[in-house]
C-alpha cells in the first residue's frame, strides 16, 4: 500500500526524493502519511483537491481488495 | 523514460544509419540521430577512419503509456491483462480485462476514472505534446458512451418536439463531451455546459 503511494507521488512531483509515506496500520485500517517538498504540495493536491481525490479512490480501491479501510493523508 | 541507444560505425554516414535501422528494427522516423564522427578519406578514396554515429529509439507514447499502466495496475496488485492499445491523433485507448475488473471499475467508474486521470498527469509531466489517455474495462466506457449518446439523441428529439430546452444531469467533462459531439451535427440542436464542476450540465437547446 504504501509503495503504491509512493509510486504515485514520486511520477507526479518535481522532487521525488522528497517523498515519504509513513505507513501505521492497525488491524482493520491503515492511515497512510504522505509527505512531499513544499513547492510540490500542489502536484498531489490539484485543484478542488482533485488530485488527492483521485489517489484516495486508488489506494481504497487496493485497501479493499484486503479488506482493509485506508486513509491517506497529506502532511505538511 | 526507457531508451534504446546503439551506436553504429559505416563507411559513411548514410550507411550507419541503415545499419542501425536494421538493427533497432524501426524507421527513421522513429530515431534520434547523432553524428559523433564524420568519416574521413585516405589515399585513393579508400576510408580512413569509419563514420561514427548514435542512433536512440524514441519510444512510441502509447508504449510509454502502457509501461506507466502496467506500473501502476501491478502496484495496485490487479490481476488484469492488457487486451489492446490504439493510437489515434494524440489519443492512446487502452482495454484492459481480467479477474479484478470490478474493482478496478469501482462505483459508477469511480477507480477507473481516478486511474485514468493519474495516469494522464503521470504521462503527460515531461511531455510536450499532449497524450490523451482513455482506458476501458471490458468495453465497460464503450458501452456507456453508447448509451449516453443514444439518450442525448432522444432528448434532443424532445426538445425539437416541445421546444424547450432540457437540462441534464450533471456529469463529468469526458462525458459531456460525448454529448456535445453527437450533437454538434444537428442544425436544429445547439448544446452548452452550465454551472461548476463537479455540477456542470449540458443543456440540449434549440438553435435560434
Amino acid at each position: 500500500m504504501k509503495d503504491l503511494v509512493e509510486f504515485i507521488a514520486r511520477s507526479l512531483v518535481d522532487d521525488p526524493d522528497a517523498v515519504d509515506v509513513t505507513e501505521i496500520e492497525g488491524e482493520r485500517s491503515i492511515i497512510l502519511e504522505l509527505r512531499v517538498a513544499p513547492d510540490d504540495m500542489g502536484k498531489v493536491i490539484g485543484k478542488q483537491g482533485k488530485i488527492a481525490k483521485a489517489i484516495r479512490t486508488i489506494t481504497k480501491a487496493t485497501a479493499a481488495k484486503e479488506g482493509k479501510r485506508v486513509v491517506v493523508e497529506i502532511l505538511k | 523514460m526507457e531508451v534504446q541507444t546503439i551506436e553504429k560505425r559505416g563507411k559513411s554516414v548514410d550507411e550507419a544509419i541503415k545499419a542501425a535501422l536494421d538493427e533497432l528494427n524501426c524507421e527513421i522516423d522513429d530515431v534520434v540521430i547523432e553524428v559523433i564522427e564524420e568519416p574521413t578519406k585516405g589515399l585513393l578514396g579508400l576510408v580512413k577512419k569509419p563514420a561514427v554515429i548514435k542512433v536512440s529509439r524514441r519510444e512510441k507514447p502509447e508504449e510509454d503509456v502502457r509501461r506507466m499502466l502496467e506500473d501502476l495496475l501491478n502496484k495496485m496488485k490487479l490481476e488484469y491483462r492488457i487486451n489492446n492499445v490504439e493510437w489515434d491523433e494524440g489519443k492512446v485507448r487502452i482495454n484492459i480485462t481480467g479477474k479484478d475488473m470490478g474493482l478496478l471499475i469501482g462505483r459508477k467508474g469511480e477507480t477507473l476514472n481516478a486511474v485514468q486521470f493519474i495516469l494522464g498527469l503521470i504521462v503527460n509531466r515531461n511531455r510536450e505534446e499532449k497524450v490523451r489517455v482513455v482506458l476501458d474495462v471490458e468495453d465497460y466506457r464503450k458501452k456507456r458512451e453508447e448509451s449516453l449518446e443514444a439518450l442525448a439523441l432522444r432528448l434532443s428529439d424532445k426538445v425539437k418536439k416541445t421546444r424547450r430546452n432540457v437540462v441534464m444531469r450533471p456529469m463529468s467533462s469526458q462525458e459531456r463531451r460525448v454529448v456535445h459531439t453527437i450533437l454538434q451535427g444537428d442544425p436544429q440542436i445547439t448544446t452548452y455546459s452550465l454551472g461548476d464542476e463537479p455540477n456542470r450540465k449540458v443543456v440540449i437547446s434549440l438553435k435560434k
